[in-house]
């Protein structure tokens, strides 16, 4: 019996464990140099295929990135959280952490994303316009995220009364909720469509009611790689970065491309 | 008449610092929660309406989850107890896999199950069922956490008290079911009552699972953990305090319960 319930008591310490170790970064050993970067989750994809050619652009680096909503990076890196870049899906987040004195120089705008109206690949709820959101089960990010901010404005703007089934954490959790046909559409941006590849199918915004959110990226004052974490913002800036933003569905910002 | 108690000695430090490490472990992060928090804004969140329609969906969720788990878990538990046949082991794993699934993998396990296109999901749809992104769908992920911590505390209990009992209970003449009632749940009281208690503060906390599969609007699938979250990302000194309120009313509610019902069947 004893037995027994010391293996219930270490199942449950395991349970504890598990649940509880999230997106911390891995330890890397050796004398590697770590280069930990925040980003908002719909980088993702673009960030993960530059974190490859840095490593090799720079050997014994380590790039580290986390994706996360920019709400909760700015809340993080303001709390301490180790971080030596930060990029956000728009500039009110990076503010905050602006205002929390953790940035070590001004942020600069590198890229810019627009909203999208995504459903199933089936669209089992036939929508083919932004009106037919008002006879649908759609979801949004939460309105404190960057994607949720805009939806709600685009929205607002629009006669839509009907209001989204839930607020989602971030945009990725949206994307997985129309991906998995568990949404009859959501918001996402132009970058997720990109991402999502055939899943789903982007359904044409009226004009004029465009939503576009720029992306500030900045080094962290606690870095401990300011050279490292400034040749990161680099390779971000250059042709080779804005290419594979702009592949990744992103809008290239005139104002940051770089001469040559 | 007391008969005399033999002496144990004094308790061992190998395992009195242990004990005080454990203690302090859970203490110190808890209290600096409290330290940290702005308690002057207390009042005002108390009564902001989104945190009371938050607390109020947590707290009957949670009550209604623990009273399916009662339903279903207690003979599951004394299937698993009491009954002997193969796959009994297990059975027994597959009944504490959920303890050990990371929550948010729960949330996607449940879509792919109850969600609009899921396997069952998509029947009860062409019924005109939809699950996610309702209050149900909040009560099935909070029963699936902790439906466990019930089987498990009460197939303990079970397995405690002697089959003996059973067994004379049987002797004398009454039925199985009558030896169920009578003899094996009475015995079993305060394992189905810490069980009951674990898998409810279990539901309180739940976040993952929730919101993967429920989602989160206010009134209909938002419980506290989703409203301490939202409020992180906007204004961390709200998330505090609501942390706080759902700390208190959680010991609030704990410590009612032991007083009114477990004070009887708890020594």
């Amino acid at each position: 019996m004893t037995r027994r319930r010391a293996a219930a008591a270490g199942l449950a310490l395991l349970t504890a464990v598990l649940t509880g170790c999230s997106s911390s970064a891995h330890e890397s050993g050796g004398a590697k140099q770590k280069l930990t970067v925040l980003a908002a989750a719909s980088l993702t994809e673009s960030f993960d295929t530059l974190a490859k050619r840095f490593e090799a652009e720079h050997p014994g680096v380590d790039v580290v990135t986390s994706y996360d909503s920019s709400a909760t990076i700015a809340t993080q890196v303001v709390a301490g959280a180790p971080a030596d870049v930060v990029a956000t899906a728009d500039t009110k987040t990076m503010d905050v952490m602006r205002k929390g004195k953790a940035l070590a120089g001004p942020p600069v705008v590198f890229t810019r994303n627009r909203l999208a109206l995504v459903v199933p690949a089936t669209d089992p709820a036939g929508i083919e316009q932004l009106a037919d959101l008002q006879h649908a089960d759609y979801v949004t990010c939460v309105k404190s995220a960057p994607c949720g901010d805009l939806a709600a404005g685009l929205l607002a703007g629009t006669g839509i009364t009907n209001p989204p089934r839930s607020y989602e954490v971030d945009v990725k959790a949206v994307l997985m909720k129309v991906e998995l046909g568990e949404a009859d559409a959501g918001f996402v941006y132009a970058s997720d469509v990109v991402a999502a590849g055939r899943s789903v199918e982007e359904v044409p915004l009226p004009q004029g009611t465009d939503a576009v959110t720029d992306y500030p990226i900045a080094v962290t004052a606690d870095s401990e790689h300011q050279d490292l974490a400034r040749s990161w913002v680099d390779l971000v800036r250059s042709r080779e970065g804005q290419k594979v933003l702009a592949k990744a569905g992103f809008t290239t910002h005139a104002g940051t491309s770089p001469p040559a | 008449m007391r008969a005399a108690r033999p002496r144990l000695g004094r308790p061992p430090a190998h395992l009195l610092v242990p004990a005080a490490l454990a203690v302090a472990f859970l203490v110190v992060p808890i209290a600096a929660l409290v330290a940290r928090t702005p308690l002057a804004d207390l009042p005002q969140h108390l009564t902001d309406p989104v945190v009371l329609d938050a607390l109020w969906l947590s707290l009957w969720t949670a009550t209604v989850a623990m009273a399916i788990s009662l339903v279903v878990g207690l003979p599951l538990a004394w299937v698993l107890a009491r009954l002997e046949f193969p796959g009994r082991s297990l059975l027994r794993v597959v009944v504490t896999v959920p303890l050990v699934l990371p929550p948010v993998v729960v949330g996607v396990a449940l879509l792919t199950a109850f969600g609009r296109t899921g396997v069952i999901g998509a029947l009860l749809r062409e019924l005109g069922i939809t699950i996610p992104y309702t209050t149900t769908a909040v009560v099935i992920a909070h029963t699936f956490v902790a439906l466990p911590f019930l089987v498990v505390s009460v197939e303990g209990a079970l397995r405690a008290s002697s089959r003996e009992y059973d067994e004379v209970a049987a002797l004398l003449g009454a039925s199985r079911g009558r030896i169920f009632r009578r003899v094996t749940v009475p015995m079993a009281l305060p394992g189905i009552a810490a069980g009951l208690l674990l898998g409810w503060a279990r539901s309180l906390g739940e976040f993952g699972a929730t919101i993967t599969f429920a989602g989160n609007f206010r009134g209909v699938t938002q419980t506290m953990p989703l409203a301490v979250y939202e409020a992180l990302q906007t204004d961390p000194e709200a998330a505090l305090v609501l942390s706080l309120l759902m700390l208190f009313v959680s010991v609030l509610v704990l410590a009612v319960l032991r007083e009114r019902w477990l004070g009887r069947v708890v020594p």
